[in-house]
């Protein structure tokens, strides 16, 4: 990998006379000084990349080298670098989070090869405004959620935890789409840029629970309706969402929004305004 | 002890916790003697929160909920992706749903024992009552714990607990935990009474007539520089895991609101008492950004071995069993692989530096699951532990099911924090301290699924009802930006920050960091001595003069500057770097995850000195050039009787 100029190792990793050399790479990456300005993309060099480093590792190397020849290095969001935050998310050669189903901090360099062209772009949605290079401001989905996407139960009020037993199917459904962990590829990926399979994996959670049934009604109707006002694109039926969500959320939660939705609606509840 | 190291002052007690009562009765006791703030007033008062993990993101929504004005700050885009999102394993309760005899004296007894007795009791009991609140509160929001074919909620036994009283959501329960704050916020958010500032680094405290008043902080995607004022100031910013720059912490997780508090005069507790957790991914090589965990629940089924003989370097599925060392099974027969998480590291470091580590540089034990897949059946190992076996398989390239894991310990969770009392209130006062940013409830050691229970605890039920006590005397008269002690400390900050960027060196933060970070591995990790310690304070203070002459950071401070962020967070590693060292200097005792080598029985395993350790050390900042000043507050144990730990 390229030297950085720091002499110390974690004690005698590795033996460095049998490192394989690693690979170069041309990558293409997008570059903009702020949300107003305009963006382009930027070719640079990385040599001696090693097929075990994660895909951000590969960008350290990159800022590492433009800070030392005093070059604005490119930003990037990330932050647990376990793919549990949801922090991370890259355009990687089209592909959110690129060629493999994972946040792109657990891709790993492995999935190149030497010679590669990359290209690095930014998620792209106009709901998602770049802040600078590759990170993006994704609080939309905050204000999906503080439209409706919890229980309302404060602290001190809630009944004892076995009172009301769930059934394992449910709470294990629940779960699975509970894992959502926001990082937005889901509306990269779409080419409607729908944030329809972020909301409907946080309804379908709370709604089959019975502790979510008081409010499954409005929360469905609020959490769409700020979807919309976000300006989120429309369901595309597609499934690009699901195919590029690194936790898995199915297609099957979007099927549960409509149905909610309906009932919902047809039960006479509306949106706040 | 070398004087010119630190000196000594006067002693620290808390003073909060009715003694006069039995510890039982202390924690609704001192709810009934504490004064409350009348709903009305409420409205009027403004508390600051920093950080949105489970601490900080349950107290500001609980704190909001009853109608006080709160203004939450946190560095990531959104307050979901604090670093509490990361937890695996679970949550421990005292519910004793299995009926096997668990209770919340038993809850407060392991805790204050795993803790290897550095741990204050009252706090400690405390923590085990209400543990039994926050799984109601966390199912009442929706949070999807495990469950069985009754619906009923499922536990587990983890990490040196021989009771079932673990609460888990697979292997995410961190996840599903902060989701349920984060929901609770959003909605306190959607309400109005919490005020969002996100990416937002809090960088001051500002005090005002000895009371914490505010903070300045730095918006990290325009670059400005602003103050906030509020009755009250709430700490919930983490553990320093990144003191170690590898460590399994976020990248961004840091300890630069906790130090700079430090340094307005809050008293900084057992800075050296951090937990090396055992099973995580080996180093890869010098490329490597941070380390990643696996859940020690592993432990429950995979066994730990390493080859008999030195420099073993066959395919592990070539070395028969008779050549193989499962060493935890041998040294501690009754508990086996499920030791506490200080004795199964140091084991693992003691089998490599006697050379039988496996894996690039031999840092690495197996960890193996062919006898549990031969006894359980392949899917029922995948159900148990699928998501984190195909974790491994992501970051190593190697199948977990085919061949053995290879793990190796690293830094995990720091004991150590801000000094605070019974009602969670640091050395200055309206500064309140929460979750792993305090140094309260763990003692030298923290046990598993311990940590999730208290961030919660702290942010859910203690924080908010002995905050109003301190706030029955507000509010306090209003301070702006305009105070002389906002003024001098918004000029402070502006000046570091113009500093950083002006020194145009050639190394950059990232540098210093790992250099920092390999020297606190080497000379304050797992195994520490005398001459070690006194090495790494010389050229840590060597270090720090090179990064302030050295450093390089490219861009300016009025824009989104990531380089800027670090640089200004590894400055504050690197004193508080030299902190910890003399804390461990000065500690010439074993206890839990701080082995000194020179306090050993003839076994080699840790040994105590309670004669003239059993304290907290508290440590006060002290001016350019002058020693740091050691506050002792000694621990007493009335319930738990002094014994030194014993897994064999």
């Amino acid at each position: 990998m390229t030297a950085t100029h720091e002499g110390t190792m974690r004690s005698s990793v590795g033996d460095p006379g049998a490192e394989k050399r690693g690979m170069n790479l041309t990558l293409r990456v997008w570059r903009q000084q702020g949300p107003t300005v305009k963006g382009k993309m930027v070719t640079y060099k990385v040599t001696d990349i090693s097929p075990d480093m994660s895909f951000l590792e590969m960008l350290d190397v990159l800022n590492e080298q433009l800070i030392l020849q005093g070059d604005d290095p490119v930003a990037f969001d990330h932050d647990c670098r376990e793919g549990i935050c949801g922090m991370c998310g890259l355009m990687i050669n089209g592909q959110a989070h690129g060629p493999q189903q994972t946040t792109t901090c657990q891709l790993h360099m492995r999935s190149f090869k030497d010679g590669d062209s990359i290209d690095i772009e930014p998620w792209r949605a106009s709901p998602f405004p770049v802040i600078k290079d590759l990170a993006v401001d994704r609080r939309a989905f905050d204000r999906i959620i503080q439209a409706g996407g919890y229980i309302s139960v404060p602290t001190g009020t809630a009944p004892e935890a076995h009172a009301t037993p769930v059934p394992k199917k449910d709470a294990d459904n629940a779960f699975d789409a509970a894992t959502c962990i926001g990082c937005g590829a889901c509306v990269a990926a779409c080419p409607n840029a729908s944030s329809m399979l972020f909301t409907a994996a946080k309804v379908t959670h709370l709604g089959l629970l019975p502790q979510g049934q008081p409010e499954r009604n409005d929360r469905v109707v609020n959490m769409v309706a700020q979807q919309d006002r976000e300006g989120f694109g429309g369901c595309t039926n597609i499934g690009e969402c699901s195919a590029a969500c690194p936790k898995g959320i199915s297609m099957e939660t979007i099927s549960r929004l409509n149905h909610d939705l309906l009932g919902a609606l047809r039960a006479g509840a509306r949106p706040k305004s | 002890m070398a004087l010119e190291l630190f000196t000594e002052g006067d002693p620290i007690a808390d003073t909060k916790a009715p003694m006069d009562v039995p510890i039982g009765e202390r924690w609704s006791e001192r709810k009934f003697r504490g004064r409350l703030v009348n709903p009305t007033n409420r409205r009027k008062m403004t508390i600051i929160v920093v950080g949105t993990g489970l601490a900080g993101g349950s107290a500001a929504a609980t704190l909001g909920e009853a109608g006080y004005h709160v203004k939450s700050f946190w560095y990531q885009d959104s307050p979901r992706r604090a670093h509490s999102v990361a937890a695996q394993g679970g949550i421990n309760a005292a519910k004793n749903y299995r009926n096997d005899g668990d209770s919340v004296h038993r809850l407060f007894y392991d805790t204050v024992k795993g803790g290897d007795f550095r741990a204050r009791e009252n706090n400690v009991h405390r923590l085990a009552e209400v543990s039994v609140n926050i799984i109601d509160q966390a199912v009442a929001q929706g949070v999807p714990f495990a469950r069985e074919y009754g619906g009923l909620l499922d536990n587990r036994s983890f990490g040196g607990t021989q009771v079932s009283r673990t609460f888990y959501a697979r292997g995410q329960t961190g996840q599903q935990l902060l989701y349920g704050a984060y929901q609770a916020l959003e909605r306190q958010i959607a309400a109005g009474s919490v005020e969002q500032n996100a990416r937002t680094e809090m960088l001051d405290l500002i005090v005002v007539d000895g009371r914490a008043r505010g903070i300045v902080a730095r918006d990290l995607v325009t670059g400005e520089l602003s103050t906030h004022f509020g009755d009250a100031v709430v700490l919930a910013s983490g553990g320093y895991s990144n003191v170690f720059y590898l460590s399994t912490n976020a990248k961004g997780s840091n300890t630069t609101a906790i130090w700079r508090a430090h340094k307005r005069g809050a008293y900084f507790a057992n800075p050296c008492y951090t937990q090396i957790h055992p099973t995580c991914i080996p180093v890869k090589g010098d490329y490597q950004s941070k380390l990643t965990l696996m859940s020690e629940s592993l432990r429950n089924d995979g066994r730990v071995w390493v080859p008999k003989e030195r420099g073993d370097d066959r395919d592990p599925r070539d070395i028969p069993e008779s050549e193989r060392d499962y060493y935890l099974e041998r040294l501690y027969p009754s508990f086996g692989n499920l030791v506490p998480r200080d004795i199964a590291s140091r084991q693992a470091k003691n089998v490599c530096d006697e050379g039988r580590g496996v894996g690039p540089g031999g840092l690495g034990v197996y960890l193996d699951f062919a006898e549990a897949i031969q006894r359980l059946g392949r899917p029922a190992v995948e159900a148990k532990y699928g998501n984190l076996f195909d974790m491994y398989a992501q970051i190593t390239g190697e199948d977990p099911y085919a061949t053995p894991m290879r793990i190796y310990p690293a830094v995990h969770y720091t004991m150590g924090g801000l000094w605070v009392d019974y009602d969670l209130q640091s050395t200055i006062p309206g500064m309140f301290v929460i979750g792993e940013a305090n140094f309260s409830d763990h003692g030298a050691n923290r046990l598993g699924a311990s940590a999730l229970m208290q961030g919660l605890a702290d942010g859910y039920f203690v924080l908010p009802s002995t905050i109003s006590s301190y706030l029955a005397d507000g509010p306090f008269e209003k301070v702006d930006e305009s105070h002389p002690a906002a003024v001098e400390a918004l000029q402070g900050v502006q000046e570091q920050v113009q500093k950083l960027l002006s020194i145009n060196g050639t190394r950059t933060p990232a540098s210093f960091h790992r250099e920092l970070g390999q020297l606190m591995w080497d000379l304050c990790g797992m195994e520490r001595t005398d001459e070690g310690l006194r090495k790494a304070i010389d050229r840590i203070r060597e270090i720090r003069q090179e990064f302030w002459t050295d450093l390089k950071v490219t861009g300016d401070w009025h824009s989104f500057n990531q380089t800027l962020e670090h640089a200004g967070r590894v400055a504050d590693f690197i004193e508080l770097g030299e902190l910890m060292c003399i804390d461990a200097l000065h500690r010439r005792e074993s206890c839990g995850g701080h082995f000194r080598a020179e306090s050993q029985t003839p076994e080699g395993e840790a040994l105590r000195d309670d004669e003239h350790f059993a304290y907290v050390a508290a440590w006060e900042w002290t001016p350019e050039n002058q020693p740091p000043v050691l506050h002792k507050e000694d621990l007493i144990y009335e319930y738990v009787h002094l014994a030194q730990r014993s897994y064999k």
